[in-house]
């Protein structure tokens, strides 16, 4: 009984989710709305771990599985891949390369910049230990 | 014998068989190309092209599987909702940071394919493409990408930015286990919190919580960012 509940509410969450979409038209996924909407609600106090946990680690930890068959999706898109596959490998690349090297510079950067001001005595990024 | 080998029970099953064999594979091998997602869509992918099946007769098992994909999106609540104090404590450098990756990822990812020659429905399916797989085929669907070639290139970019990322972020001087995580979760998603994971507890942590900030943000900026790039999306 207890998984059927915590089921039903991760499906309400995604209906929720699609509710929005169908009321405002946002171009967001139904799904990431659901997501939000269950974090918050977890926040809020409206849901408990409990309702949810079982059933939402099971599926995270096999979130692998769940795409699987969109991915089987690309035997059609062979021919695709292959007369173009010099500008998606070099994009995969090159933007994987830019997105690394400016989160980590930019956190850096403003890390530095927000401990200078709340702590001027602070030494920043003292946390080199994991 | 055709009809029995290509039944949506068995497609079905095989689905989650080549599944968990492909797990037991990485865990045995520990190496990062051995990826479940990838392995188990190349095993499927032969199977089908070896016994002549269509992509549409095997749907007809798949989707009982790829109707999860969507709740299981949702259930990334969970630990997102775990991880909220950590980042109320740090919200502003981790906001920008993630804003300063999502967007000049997205940027970068269609000026080199536009360079290269990508046609647009190739720039489109490229364009989600730093972010966790059901996230991505949700915006590439939205954008009118190819769903199927967004997630080949998803894992690709997993792949590539777990061995790489940790040797990109030496080079440029980064080291601190928030930075770094974050970046990895960021850049390459699961795969790259899987390499995060193995160096300890906080980059794993952090990279999870890339992984989730750049899925939403790329969600929400995507759209607006290509139509000022010049696609109609």
């Amino acid at each position: 009984m207890r998984l059927l509940i915590q089921i039903a509410v991760l499906l309400a969450f995604l209906w929720a989710g699609e509710l929005v979409v169908w009321l405002t038209g946002v171009p967001v996924p139904s799904s990431i709305i659901g997501m939000l909407l269950l974090a918050a609600s977890l926040r809020a106090g409206l849901v408990k771990l409990r309702h949810i946990e079982t059933v939402a680690d099971f599926m995270t930890h096999n979130i692998a599985l769940f795409f699987i068959p969109a991915g089987v999706g690309l035997m059609n898109t062979l021919g695709i891949i292959a007369d173009q596959w010099l500008p998606i490998t070099g994009a995969v690349a090159g933007s994987t390369v830019v997105i690394i090297a400016v989160t980590g510079w930019v956190h850096k950067l403003t890390r530095r910049a927000v401990s200078n001001h709340n702590h001027p005595a602070h030494k920043p990024l003292t946390d080199k230990k994991g | 014998m055709r009809e029995i080998a290509s039944s949506e029970l068995f497609m079905l099953a095989l689905t989650l068989v080549f599944y968990i064999i492909a797990v037991r594979i990485q865990h045995a091998t520990r190496m990062r190309l051995f990826n479940p997602i990838l392995l188990g869509i190349v095993a499927m992918i032969a199977f089908l092209k070896l016994t002549g099946i269509s992509y549409e007769t095997y749907m007809t098992g798949g989707r009982y599987v790829d109707f999860w994909l969507k709740p299981a999106v949702v259930a990334l609540g969970v630990p997102l909702y775990r991880q909220l104090s950590a980042i109320r404590k740090q919200l502003l450098p981790l906001l920008l940071s993630e804003l300063a990756g999502c967007v000049a990822g997205l940027i970068s990812v269609v000026l080199i394919a536009r360079g290269l020659g990508a046609t647009q429905e190739v720039v489109l399916s490229l364009a989600p493409k730093a972010v966790t797989a059901p996230i991505a085929l949700e915006i590439s669907e939205a954008i009118g990408g190819i769903p199927s070639l967004t997630t080949a290139v998803v894992v690709c970019t997993g792949i590539f930015g777990g061995m790489a990322g940790f040797r990109i972020l030496d080079m440029t001087h980064v080291h601190s286990p928030i930075a770094e995580g974050l970046s990895m979760g960021t850049a390459a998603h699961a795969v790259g919190t899987a390499a995060a994971m193995e160096r300890g507890d906080r980059y794993g942590a952090y990279s999870s919580l890339g992984l989730t900030l750049n899925g939403l943000l790329t969600a929400m900026f995507a759209p607006a960012i290509l139509s000022l790039l010049g696609y109609v999306v």
